[in-house]
């Protein structure tokens, strides 16, 4: 049994920052400290006793990208910084300037999804741990934008594609599509092979790399 | 023409006819100005010339002034002068008035005050002053030729008295054509109006719209995600502890009908139901039923076009809402009037008054209905009463 993730909080609406600390203390994650605003999440973010940040892209005093900011801004001093970015609504010119770095550790996800409760403590978990987690409709615009290279794949293949790039573990889009580990495997050497992609051992690398290829640089 | 000699009309002419003789000794600076100014061209070219228009201009500027106010009342209307700005130095203003129509204007009216002018202002009282002069000589002279003179004297008098009116309205309306605001600088103006008025409109409606928005993300959206929460931890709560799962599906019912709140309150924000339903007269009633004190509405306006009737709305709604915030009020009144061109609206109440038309609320509010061309105007002495009158500009459905 590991030790419990502890987490910093930063959402400005009492409401959800109360359900957030909830579910995310139903998880076992500690949050050792709740903030609602852009300077008091950059202290918090100094702390030396935290595991990951889940912050709203939103905070006061501008309303407009702090939380995105802070973390951009902490993962520069701290390499890899685990930092799950909340929002109400995705933007997927937000999510290359997460993945910019390259370095996983990163999630980015509608605040909807939230209420998928054992959904989104996987998600902290795979975050905490230095992997990658996009939000389906990050991905699903990633992908409409890069339809036509996707024709030579597949629909299992593009299906596998897709939730890799939501991050997901072999396992998991195993688990997911309700066939073998060993299958899915198969489906991604296939992609990679297709996409004309390096191959790499660790499910995160895959995912960066096809988000990097998805994301069209 | 009302010619029956009375006391009044008698008075009333003598009036103008020392109005006229105004008007005619104007001839003298008139005149001496107009060679100034004609000097200063080619002295300007010497440089001199700047020095001396720096004292002709004004001094023209100032007899025009007089002119204006004078002609002004007699035609019951202000003449404005419409000069350009001033700008820069004094000593190269002068470059500036060659180019402003206004001041080769005042030039003109120097020129006509000198010439046609004259003319018509020195006749009243040459009329009136002759027949008296000749009198007087015909007694200290005693000529007989006087005598005779004498004669032509009535028809004299009687001429005075039938023109003396004409005589000096028409150098009135003559001054207030050379000296008004011409036609084109009016439609200037109005286009300045115009165009500022669409500028504060168009930022109203980009800070309605972001209103609009950041009052979604707050409200109803976050609810939402809460209320996603809340369900989400009660479902993952249902098999190991039962009563937080109840506590929490309760606390989220409650919160989608804040949610539900928020929605309907943005909703009336960009455009009342009651509004669409009912038109201003229904909606304005909606609005004074809601409101603490006592309103006296007397509307009686068709329908109307919809931005009208939704900037008439959130004004009266502001005008109301100040009322129940500021006033101290025991009553208040709205009162509407459409006259097939203009809708004009009054709100008042019998508060504390002080009320601003500076005041964010109301500035917001003048901003709205200018543009439809309308105005604003509050009168609101300490001690109250309060009264806002809005005028708004549209056509009939």
């Amino acid at each position: 049994m590991p030790a419990p993730l502890r987490a910093v909080l930063a959402e400005d609406q009492a409401l959800l920052r109360v359900g957030l600390t909830r579910i995310l203390e139903s998880g076992g994650i500690s949050v050792v400290e709740a903030v609602d605003d852009a300077p008091s999440l950059a202290r918090a973010l100094t702390r030396d006793d935290i595991d990951i940040a889940v912050v709203d892209v939103r905070l006061p005093p501008t309303h407009t990208t702090e939380g995105l900011e802070a973390a951009t801004a902490v993962r520069a001093t701290r390499l890899a910084f685990p930092v799950l970015v909340l929002s109400q609504w995705v933007e997927p010119l937000y999510a290359r300037d997460l993945l910019a770095g390259g370095e996983g550790a990163i999630g980015y996800l509608l605040k909807d999804r939230v209420a998928d409760v054992d959904g989104f403590l996987a998600a902290v978990h795979q975050v905490a741990g230095g992997g990658t987690v996009l939000d389906p409709e990050v991905v699903a615009a990633l992908v409409s934008a890069r339809s036509r290279p996707l024709d030579r794949l597949t629909d299992r293949e593009r299906e596998v594609l897709t939730l890799m790039a939501e991050g997901r573990s072999n396992a998991a889009v195993a688990a997911r599509l309700v066939v073998t580990e060993k299958a899915v495997g198969k489906h991604i050497n296939n992609i990679f092979t297709k996409l004309d992609l390096p191959q790499a051992a660790d499910d995160n690398r895959r995912v960066l790399a096809v988000l990097a290829w998805l994301d069209g640089r | 023409m009302d010619a029956t000699v009375t006391v009044d009309a008698l008075a009333e002419r003598l009036r103008l006819t020392l109005l006229s003789a105004g008007y005619a000794a104007s001839f003298v600076p008139s005149l001496l100005l107009a060679i100034l100014t004609l000097l200063c061209l080619p002295l300007g070219l010497a440089g001199v010339g700047f020095v001396l228009a720096l004292a002709v201009v004004p001094a023209t500027a100032a007899l025009t002034a007089a002119h204006r106010r004078v002609s002004g009342r007699l035609l019951g209307e202000g003449i404005a002068a419409s000069y350009a700005p001033d700008r820069g130095v004094a000593l190269v203003r002068p470059a500036y008035w060659l180019r402003d129509p206004a001041r080769w204007r005042d030039f003109g009216f120097l020129c006509f005050s000198a010439t046609g002018g004259f003319v018509l202002s020195v006749l009243p009282p040459l009329l009136l002053t002759t027949p008296v002069s000749w009198l007087i000589l015909a007694f200290t002279a005693g000529d007989w030729a006087w005598v005779l003179l004498l004669v032509f004297s009535g028809p004299l008098l009687l001429a005075w008295w039938v023109t003396v009116e004409p005589l000096a309205s028409a150098r009135a309306r003559a001054e207030r054509a050379i000296l008004g605001h011409d036609r084109v600088a009016e439609l200037e103006e109005r286009v300045g109006q115009v165009e500022e008025s669409r500028a504060e409109t168009l930022d109203h409606s980009a800070a309605e719209v972001r209103r609009i928005e950041r009052d979604l993300h707050d409200g109803a959206q976050a609810r939402i995600a809460s209320v996603g929460m809340s369900v989400g931890l009660a479902e993952k709560l249902l098999q190991t502890d039962p009563e937080a799962a109840a506590a929490l599906l309760r606390e989220a019912r409650e919160t989608t009908m804040d949610a539900l709140d928020d929605l309907r309150s943005v909703v009336r924000g960009i455009h009342p139901p009651v509004l669409a339903d009912r038109g201003l007269a229904g909606a304005i009633e909606a609005l004074a039923v809601a409101v603490p004190v006592p309103v006296a509405v007397s509307v009686a306006v068709p329908r109307l076009p919809a931005p009208v009737e939704s900037a008439a709305y959130f004004a009266l709604a502001e005008c109301l809402a100040n009322t129940v915030k500021h006033a101290a009020a025991t009553r208040a009144w709205v009162s509407g009037t459409y006259d097939g061109g203009r809708l004009r609206l009054v709100a008042g109440d019998d508060g504390r008054g002080g009320a601003d038309s500076g005041g964010s609320g109301l500035a917001g509010v003048a901003r709205r209905l200018a543009a439809f061309d309308g105005m604003l105007a509050v009168d609101s002495p300490a001690g109250g009463p309060t009264t806002v009158r809005m005028e708004v500009s549209c056509l009939p459905l």
